[in-house]
């Protein structure tokens, strides 16, 4: 999937993410995935969304997004200039002699294992959503009963230029 | 001050300057109704929420002021999604109340609960649900400012039945104070200097230009500017379905309407062009036909206030984001600037003359009828237009008499053409046109109709007539849904299914009776024009004139969905020169 990231930052009002979420419906866009949590200064609320640019030009997704009244501020980030984040949740079935196994593969990962049962071990690992796809793969093969992933979330690298690229921007009116 | 929810609304409407709403109560909405009893604002009371909502449009459609409309919850609410949606897609400036359930009961499947923040949340430009008394000020404030301001739209304030019975400390937000509460909305309306040079270099330069101008430019009240910038740079004008009147008929720059249904000419036009030279218009399927085959050669400039109209269907070579009014001002001063300065203009003679040969072999036609055969649609559209009284406004309903209205009609000023073009709703004109004259009052409003749409809002004119407002309707009476009956005819061999009305029911005469109106039946061409005169004498109550005209009667020229613009049917007189559109 050729994805890109948006980082739109919104007034924190109710029926903010309905009226993004319809938005991407409603015109066919499609999200990989989505998260939400309120940004530094309050009463603003900061979703990171990663589209799916295959679905629709990204131009047409970031401005039909900006036309919607609670949007102020959407940055594009680069995959290559930002820092990508996201967190893994799983239970993995195991018997007790593969579990040393599975600890052992969270610990390469810098995983963490959260809790442990005769028959199952729950694991969770954050980081590059790069690096969770990999872990996935590779419990896969023991049996997953349960997974949960976040979605990501990022910010731009900090270099010495800014690689905040922000596509759309409505200033203080004047 | 201490006022109840109710009062600090209703003086908030007032504040904005409404002087007129249309709409019906219920439940919910039934305190905000008590003070409206003390308040200078005119109700009309409707007899369908779906016709407050196409009144409140026809209001504003012809007097550039937001339409407002206010009525109960669930299902009121739900009666209006029509006429939202139908704001929404001609960005017509709108403001709906509706009343919701008390903020205790949301949530609970009360009686006449329902989302209706959800429902409409794709339908307006923005919605809200008032959760305090104290908000109502700045909830109405920015409704209207949302409302009427950048691309306009609708915008609707859902307020719960006790929020109108809490008591509040009323209070009127600065201007400031609005636009710092809404820090997500600044819309933009000057164009970027920068690409206005550039527009004007390409305009002088190009030796085949037409000014393609949309409903943007009425929006912009930009009517002035269009034509000063049409007659100094001397270039052709089409006006889309929307854009009608924005440049007049007569004038010798006019090519009429582009489209599915325009004339040979106006499309052409645009196929052939080098620039198109985009004015508030928005590249819609009903204009470009199959948009890869849609004016090969041609630049693109494109003037929208709205940045999402950019590059949504055809990528600009030039996209000014912008009022149409302020940027056309600054494209004249930019010509005249680079003309002074010495830039040439190209030679656009030659495209003129195949203009002009276009126009003078492919006008629009119909065949007229023989003594003793039907009645033509045409024909009756062109003896309402040649028998109008100075300044007439006409609304449409929408199917084939829609079409031929615009067609048919010479609209030479501004605001005087009302029809649902974005959305294509049937059940538009007769509310339309009761909202167009509550606004425009000395005007004679036509209502063209088909007997089809009539049918889905007629009930409407018990409120004309109760209320006083002195509409007139013509129905074109094909006793078929026309339009679908054409595409069957065309498309589909000829099988008609589903779209034979009925002949003789109902009794449109006698309905118009019923409803306080004048009623007159036309079966022949001779009874057409005293039809006529006497519905244009009559100033006391709505007359509904029935004319039965030609079932078989089609709209052309037609391009067919899906094909490109040079795919275009011809009259079938004209078919055979159809080469010499080249
Ligand atoms: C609410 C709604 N339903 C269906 C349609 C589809 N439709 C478009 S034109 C048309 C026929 C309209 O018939 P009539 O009002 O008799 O007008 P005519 O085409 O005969 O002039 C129909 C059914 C529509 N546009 N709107």
């Amino acid at each position: 999937m050729n994805h890109h990231i948006l980082s739109v930052l919104v007034q924190n009002r109710p029926g903010v993410l309905a009226r993004v979420a319809g938005l991407f419906a409603r015109r066919d866009y499609n999200i990989f995935s989505l998260a939400v949590a309120p940004a530094e200064n309050e009463g603003f609320s900061r979703i990171t969304i990663v589209v799916d640019v295959d679905s629709a030009p990204l131009e047409q997704i970031t401005k039909q997004l900006f036309k919607l009244i609670e949007v102020v501020k959407i940055s594009e980030l680069d995959p290559l200039r930002s820092v990508e984040r996201e967190l893994l949740l799983a239970t993995v079935r195991v018997s007790p002699e593969q579990r040393g196994q599975v600890v052992e593969l969270a610990t390469i990962f810098e995983g963490k294992i959260l809790a442990v049962g005769v028959e199952a071990i729950t694991i969770s690992l954050d980081g590059h959503p790069d690096k969770l796809d990999d872990f996935e793969e590779l419990l896969a093969g023991y049996g997953i009963v349960e997974l949960q992933r976040t979605g990501r979330v990022a910010l731009p690298k900090l270099d010495k230029e800014s690689r905040l690229r922000a596509v759309a921007h409505k200033g203080k009116a004047g | 001050m201490k006022l109840t929810g109710a009062q600090a609304l209703i003086k908030s409407l007032e504040m904005e300057g409404v002087e007129v709403m249309f709409g019906l109560p219920g439940g919910c909405i039934l305190p905000a109704y008590d003070p409206l009893l003390d308040s200078s604002i005119r109700h009309i009371l409707v007899r369908h929420e779906q016709g407050a909502g196409h009144m409140a449009e026809g209001y504003a459609h012809v007097t550039g002021r937001p339409g407002v409309a206010m009525v109960t919850s669930g299902p009121a609410a739900t009666n209006m999604v029509t006429p939202l949606c139908d704001a929404y897609m001609d960005s017509i400036p709108m403001v709906c109340i509706t009343g919701q359930v008390s903020t205790t009961a949301i949530g609970t499947d009360a009686f006449q609960e329902c989302d209706t923040v959800g429902i409409t949340r794709s339908v307006t430009k923005h919605n809200e649900l008032v959760m305090t008394a104290q908000n109502l000020p700045m909830a109405v404030r920015q409704s209207f400012r949302i409302a009427t301001t950048g691309r306009p739209g609708p915008t609707l304030i859902d307020v719960p039945k006790d929020v109108l019975q809490n008591s509040m400390e009323w209070y009127w937000p600065t201007d400031a104070e609005v636009v710092d509460s809404l820090p997500g909305y600044r819309p933009n309306v000057k164009g970027h200097p920068r690409m206005i040079k550039e527009a004007a270099k390409l305009i002088l330069a190009s030796e085949r230009p037409i000014l393609y101008v949309g409903g943007g430019i009425l929006k912009a009240r930009a009517a002035d500017a269009l034509r000063e910038l049409a007659e100094m740079t001397d270039i052709h004008v089409v006006t889309t379905l929307m854009a009608r009147g924005a440049f007049p008929d007569d004038h010798p720059l006019c090519l009429g309407m582009p489209g599915m249904h325009g004339n040979a000419t106006a499309i052409t036009a645009l196929q052939r062009s080098d620039l198109l030279i985009t004015l508030g218009a928005r590249f819609d399927d009903r204009i470009t036909g199959k948009v890869s085959t849609f004016a090969p050669d041609a630049k693109v400039i494109h003037v929208d206030i709205d940045p999402a109209e950019q590059g949504k269907v055809r990528r600009p070579d030039v996209p000014i984001v912008g009022d149409c009014r302020l940027v056309i001002e600054e494209l004249i001063r930019a010509i005249r600037d680079m003309e002074q300065s010495g830039t040439p203009r190209a030679d656009t003679g030659a495209w003129k003359s195949r203009i002009s040969g276009w126009r003078e072999q492919f006008p629009l036609s119909y065949e007229a009828s023989e003594p003793g055969e039907a009645l033509k649609p045409q024909y009756c559209l062109e003896q309402l237009r040649d028998n109008a009284p100075e300044g007439t406004i006409l609304v449409s309903g929408v199917g084939q008499h829609q079409m031929w209205s615009s067609q048919y009609w010479r609209f030479n000023e501004p605001y005087t053409w009302v029809n649902s073009g974005g959305l294509g709703t049937m059940g538009f004109s007769v509310p339309a046109a009761i909202g167009a004259k509550v606004g425009r009052p000395d005007r004679t409003v036509w209502a063209v109709d088909g007997d089809g749409c009539f049918q889905m809002t007629a009930q409407e004119l018990v409120t004309a007539s109760v209320e006083r407002i002195p509409i007139k309707v013509a129905i074109l009476n094909n006793s078929y849904l026309g339009m679908v009956r054409q595409w069957q005819e065309m498309f589909y061999d000829e099988r008609y299914s589903e779209v034979y009305l009925s002949p003789e029911l109902p009794d449109f005469v006698k309905w118009a009776e019923a409803m306080g109106c004048v009623g007159i039946r036309v079966d022949s061409p001779e009874e057409v024009q005293p039809a006529i005169d006497k519905a244009n004498s009559i100033d006391d109550r709505p007359v509904v004139v029935d004319f039965r005209v030609d079932a078989r009667e089609k709209v052309f020229p037609m391009v067919p969905a899906g094909m490109g613009n040079d795919d275009l049917i011809l009259p079938d007189s004209q078919m055979p020169r159809k080469g010499a559109l080249k």
